[in-house]
């Protein structure tokens, strides 16, 4: 079947490729582009572990072709650190141990990143609601609620 | 079989192209695409179009129209449809809500389609090529049809008078044991002089309570008053079963949230 081209931004670089027409962005970014970060989990939209940011909103990169994100700006968890430095957010998971295999970390980041992004002093059940999308088998929640809420705390006294 | 995408800028175009065998229509892509991930070879080219107009909301005065492929993100959070944001924040988590269109629940089989039922008590039109069906009839007959839809019209009043609850055992997002809407118009006396009420889960696909929406005509909104519609609530009924629920559970349950929902 012949190619087609794809051209988007990925963490701020820009990336063109020749892919099979139907090929998912999880699929693209993976196997094609190189970023890992967003992770297979379950191909249903039901996991939210394949989550990335398309011009500023959260999509599930298993669910959406690539062929559609043609001069999209694409975000995934490996363009948050900066010169070796991790993101808020990055570094409150790691001191809050809201990773554990980490599977589900980068997806729960993305959509910890978009909450924060358009609301950057959430309420617990603000953070919840921002994340019931994504799942994760190992922490029980509560330290990746903590982890963001933190950030968000860290966030806010930066900027004050 | 691999799957290929054309996109075409004109729905007309479009719907040109789905006449061929092996094509299927995406909107968001949350249902066809995770079907194709999970080995439905039925489908072998996708056709999606572009015109601007399907992604537009219009409000003029008390009418609505929504463009297909307006996404439930974007009508929670238009300030013109705030009665209905409810309703389009219960489909899916917030990214499943960024992708998930109008047109697409439309389609959705139950458990899904949370926000056709709210249509359905709003009784909504349906555009299809150029014409304009009530949501009713469009829905006994889906699966025959072949053509793009292009929005979805209603009359809404500021004042209120619709209502929506969805239950799901998982909070705050999971799937529907069942969900419910309801339009209602009261006279000045508080009795019921106008109702429609959509359910979801209780058949294959969202239905209208005709039964008790008829016993709720002229009554209070009581619990005395409403015991009728309740008792009529899953009359012409065929809940699906799935690991949610069974049929047995949501025939029971319907009442109570009927009756909550009425009551509220
Ligand atoms: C994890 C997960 C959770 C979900 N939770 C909910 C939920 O809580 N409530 C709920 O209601 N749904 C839910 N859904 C189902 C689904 O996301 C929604 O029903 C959504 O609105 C479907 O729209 P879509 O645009 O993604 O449809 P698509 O997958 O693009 O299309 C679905 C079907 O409709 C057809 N179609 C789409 N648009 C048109 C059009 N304009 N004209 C003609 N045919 C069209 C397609 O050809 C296809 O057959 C969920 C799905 C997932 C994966
Ligand atoms: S892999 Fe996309 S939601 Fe699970
Ligand atoms: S850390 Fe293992 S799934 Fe969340």
């Amino acid at each position: 079947m012949a190619k087609v081209p794809v051209q988007f931004t990925l963490n701020g670089a820009e990336k063109a490729e020749f892919i099979d027409s139907g090929t998912t962005l999880l699929h693209a970014l993976r196997d094609k582009i190189g970023d890992t970060s967003p992770k297979g989990g379950c191909h249903q939209g039901t996991c939210g572990a394949c989550s990335v940011i398309i011009d500023g909103e959260l999509r599930l990169s298993c669910l959406t072709l690539a062929e559609t994100c043609n001069g999209a700006a694409i975000t995934t968890t490996s363009g948050l650190s900066k010169g070796g430095v991790l993101h808020p957010l990055q570094r409150a998971f790691l001191d809050a141990f809201a990773t554990q295999c980490g599977f589900c970390t980068p997806g729960m980041i993305m959509a910890a990143k978009v909450l924060l992004d358009q609301t950057p002093n959430p309420s617990r059940d603000e953070v919840v609601e921002a994340l019931s999308g994504n799942i994760c088998r190992c922490t029980g929640y509560e330290p990746i609620i903590q982890a963001v809420l933190t950030a968000a705390r860290s966030n806010s006294q930066n900027a004050a | 079989m691999a799957l290929a995408l054309q996109t075409f800028s004109t729905v007309k175009d479009a719907n040109a192209a789905l006449k061929s065998a092996g094509t299927r229509y995406l909107g968001g892509g949350t249902l066809v695409l995770r079907a194709a991930n999970e080995g439905d070879v039925s489908v072998s080219s996708l056709i999606r179009a572009t015109e601007p107009s399907l992604s537009a909301i219009t409000v003029s005065g008390s009418d609505v129209r929504i463009g297909a492929s307006v996404t439930m993100a974007a009508i929670a959070r238009h300030p013109d449809l705030a009665p209905l944001a409810h309703a389009a924040r219960a489909v899916g988590g917030p990214a499943i809500r960024n992708m998930a269109t109008v047109g697409g629940n439309l389609f959705a089989p139950a458990p899904y389609g949370d926000f056709t039922v709210a249509l359905l008590a709003l009784d909504a039109t349906v555009s299809i090529d150029g014409g304009e069906m009530p949501i009713e009839t469009f829905l006994a007959e889906r699966e025959s049809n072949h053509a793009i839809v292009t929005a979805v019209g209603f009359t809404l009043q500021v004042d209120g008078g619709f209502r929506f609850l969805k239950v799901s055992r998982v909070k705050p997002k999971g799937v529907s044991v069942l969900s419910i809407a309801a339009m209602l118009e009261q006279a000045p006396d508080g009795t019921v002089s106008s109702a429609r009420i959509g359910l979801g889960c209780m058949a294959d696909r969202p239905m209208r309570a005709k039964a008790a929406e008829k016993a709720l005509l002229g009554r209070k909104l009581t619990s005395s008053g409403i015991a009728p519609a309740l008792a009529a609530a899953g009359d012409g009924s065929a809940p699906i079963t799935d690991p949610i629920a069974s049929a047995w559970y949501r025939n029971e349950v319907l009442p109570v949230h009927l009756g909550r929902l009425l009551l509220a």
